[in-house]
């Protein structure tokens, strides 16, 4: 007998039954491709514009920095502005998504624009956020050929691009958003909950940004959802 | 781990004589608990919450072998392997192989309690291949050889001028010359050192908070980001998780996180959550190229279905440790084991055996706080109760403690004996501490009287003043 049915017969023994009836098991499948939702806190039971609101408030408590812009056309020339005024290099990382290679690069010449995974020379790094959860602040990115993950971590700058029409209030509808997208594929390779730049308290507990991930983070909301 | 249990007594003397260790343990006593506090009282749901998430571990514990099940089929479904391994030799035997087949010499890792259960860093280094702790905390103890002392903040006891010079002394090989004084800055020199390591890595090893049945998705949670470089650079992924980590569906980790880092440091949410599924895609451009997922039994099988199933609802978060008035004066090095705390009292001597760690359930004033603070509600005095009448029943204990109980049980049920003899016992003390009301010292109370007077009983005993109250109230 292999370990493998050492385990679940062990597991078995201690609760006092075989394998389970096809009742129970059916039961049991039923409920997890049910996944109904639990309690969900009332806070994150919002209208959008005051999601919108309350994302922009958790992520900067979190020490994280937050933008709003009209419109994607916007977004080169703010993200210049962003660099400038942190003093940054001209040069960025963007994830190879059309969302972002698309979006006007070329009327900002001085900013060299490269297009791929994380490296470790990059010092910012420009991502598309799959979608906002109000409820606590958080980013929810999920990683594919255009949105390589590490583009979201080795960066020491990371800026994160957020359609409003994909905030949501709690992560149960950002789930659903999830699953909605990925019918035929599944769960993604990785799914990054972000909540905040990088930070550790390992030293003393004394606060510090910036430990392995990116050490500031910024957003860029863009548009009103509609 | 080396198991250290058996010396508690001596370890904990140590520890209340270690200063440096004072001031970081009074870090953590008002530091974590405030935070807590501050966080439950921000969510009005949060009581609700830690009742729900106990739910959602019963009913996991319940069905422990459907959901294992389930998830095994959703990993193998997107490509990856589960490895079943029932004790700490097989885990790491999987391990190995897995590192063999990609010729591993260097592996990054994340936190991970289970690698440190089964020890896998001295294994590792034995057989040739480099292990790097890359969150902080553990890459700080493993350059001091220490185990850690906290389940989240495992270089909890260590000061910032023990950090300077454990870098000072290690990063010289890679330009480091001067001794850093500055917190950041030795963060900073960290950072940098890892970076490397990350990207040069062969595997990558992190454990898991949570293992999702519905997808087949690992999930870890971190604040540094170190385990997300750790699983997304090195070309093979291995998650090292134990049995009870299965979770049903995304809605049920969702619940679960809100109490998680809420419990733990106070926060809303860690900084990172990760969830990991298979490897990477066929067209996907970074991610690891192979996933396996290391599920260890560990002895945990053995405890469904008897008084200590509840202790595997556990999230480890470390409220518990962080409430407790013992490990706020001892730390976790004293619990000699990987778990320290409370529930490393309740969990250890199942894991260690209760000879090896007879003492840590005694080591509890059964204050109750580690309980009231658990997000998922595990009666941690119940079993520590469980644990001392084991001792008792198994003559565990030595002789004179044994004999001592047994001398107070004989009295204690025969009540009007025990009245009697306390009666007299009371009033022997008063007369022999005469007017100033201590003794200073006591045959067989030595460890409290050489510290500290002995008051004397003051007055009439409990049950005298009960019966003149009840006297009373009846007039």
């Amino acid at each position: 007998m292999n370990a493998r049915e050492k385990i679940l017969g062990r597991i078995r023994t201690q609760k006092g039954r075989g394998p389970l009836g096809a009742e129970k098991a059916d039961q049991l499948k039923a409920k997890i491709e049910g996944h109904a939702r639990n309690l969900i806190p009332k806070r994150a039971q919002i209208p959008l514009s005051d999601q919108v609101d309350l994302f922009q408030e958790k992520m900067e408590t979190l020490l994280a920095t937050v933008e709003r812009v009209d419109k994607t056309s916007d977004i080169p020339a703010r993200i210049q502005e962003y660099l400038s005024r942190h003093n940054l290099p001209s040069r960025v990382k963007i994830s190879p998504s059309p969302q972002l290679m698309d979006l006007g690069w070329d009327t900002i010449p001085t900013l060299e624009v490269v297009t791929g995974a994380g490296a470790e020379e990059d010092e910012v790094g420009i991502s598309p956020a799959f979608a906002g959860i109000a409820e606590t602040g958080t980013l929810m990115m999920a990683s594919g050929p255009e949105t390589p993950s590490t583009v979201n971590f080795l960066p020491e700058n990371h800026i994160a691009i957020l359609d409003v029409a994909q905030m949501k209030g709690s992560y149960e509808e950002a789930w659903d958003s999830l699953r909605a997208e990925t019918v035929d594929t599944g769960m993604p390779r990785t799914v990054n909950l972000i909540s905040g730049p990088s930070r550790t308290a390992d030293i003393e507990q004394r606060l510090i940004m910036g430990a392995h991930g990116p050490k500031t983070l910024h957003v860029i909301l863009v548009g009103d959802g509609t | 781990m080396q198991v250290t249990s058996r010396n508690f007594k001596e370890k904990a003397s140590g520890a209340l004589k270690d200063d440096d260790l004072r001031v970081a343990l009074n870090r953590v006593k008002t530091g974590f608990t405030t935070a807590r506090a501050t966080a439950a009282s921000n969510l009005p749901e949060f009581e609700d919450l830690r009742n729900k998430s106990r739910d959602i571990k019963d009913d996991v514990l319940e069905n422990l072998d459907y959901y294992l099940e389930y998830f095994e089929e959703k990993v193998i479904a997107q490509g990856g392997h589960v490895h079943w391994c029932s004790n700490a030799t097989e885990a790491k035997a999987a391990i190995l192989k897995i590192c063999r087949e990609v010729d591993a010499k260097t592996v990054t890792k994340g936190k991970s309690m289970i690698t440190e259960e089964i020890a896998l860093n001295k294994f590792l280094a034995a057989e040739g291949i480099e292990p790097i702790e890359t969150d902080l905390g553990e890459y700080i103890i493993q350059l001091a050889d220490e185990p850690p002392s906290h389940i989240i903040g495992p270089a909890v006891h260590k000061t910032k001028e023990q950090v300077t010079e454990l870098f000072y002394e290690h990063h010289q090989k890679y330009g480091y010359t001067e001794r850093e004084e500055d917190a950041e800055k030795l963060v900073g020199e960290a950072r940098a050192v890892l970076r490397h390591k990350y990207v040069t890595a062969d595997v990558g090893i992190t454990g898991a908070n949570f293992l999702v049945a519905e997808t087949g998705s690992t999930v870890i949670v971190t604040n540094e980001g170190n385990g997300d470089l750790t699983q997304s650079l090195p070309k093979t992924h291995i998650v090292v998780a134990s049995l009870e980590k299965v979770i049903p569906t995304l809605e049920d980790v969702s619940t679960v996180m809100r109490v998680l880092a809420r419990s733990a440091t106070g926060q809303e949410m860690s900084v990172y959550t990760t969830f990991s599924t298979g490897p990477k895609r066929k067209s996907d451009i970074d991610g690891p190229e192979n996933f396996h997922v290391v599920l260890l039994d560990g002895g945990r099988s053995e405890m469904l279905g008897t008084e200590l199933e509840e202790l595997l609802r556990c999230i480890r978060c470390g409220a518990c440790m962080n409430h407790c008035p013992v490990y706020h004066a001892v730390g976790g090095h004293s619990y000699g084991w990987v778990y320290p705390g409370p529930i490393g009292a309740a969990l250890n001597p199942q894991m260690v055996g209760l000879e090896e760690a007879r003492h840590l359930p005694n080591a509890s004033t059964f204050c109750g706080r580690c309980e009231e603070v658990c997000p998922v509600h595990i009666p941690i005095p119940k079993i520590l109760r469980h644990w001392r009448e084991k001792s008792f029943e198994q003559q565990i204990g030595p002789k004179p403690e044994r004999w001592g109980i047994e001398l107070w049980g004989f009295f204690a049920k025969r009540p009007t004996l025990y009245r009697l003899v306390t009666n007299i016992a009371a009033q022997a003390l008063t007369k022999l501490a005469g007017r100033r009301g201590r003794l200073k010292s006591f045959p067989m109370l030595g460890g409290w009287t050489s510290v500290r007077d002995l008051p004397a009983p003051q007055g009439a005993t409990f049950m005298e003043q009960w019966k003149k109250s009840k006297r009373g109230s009846r007039k």
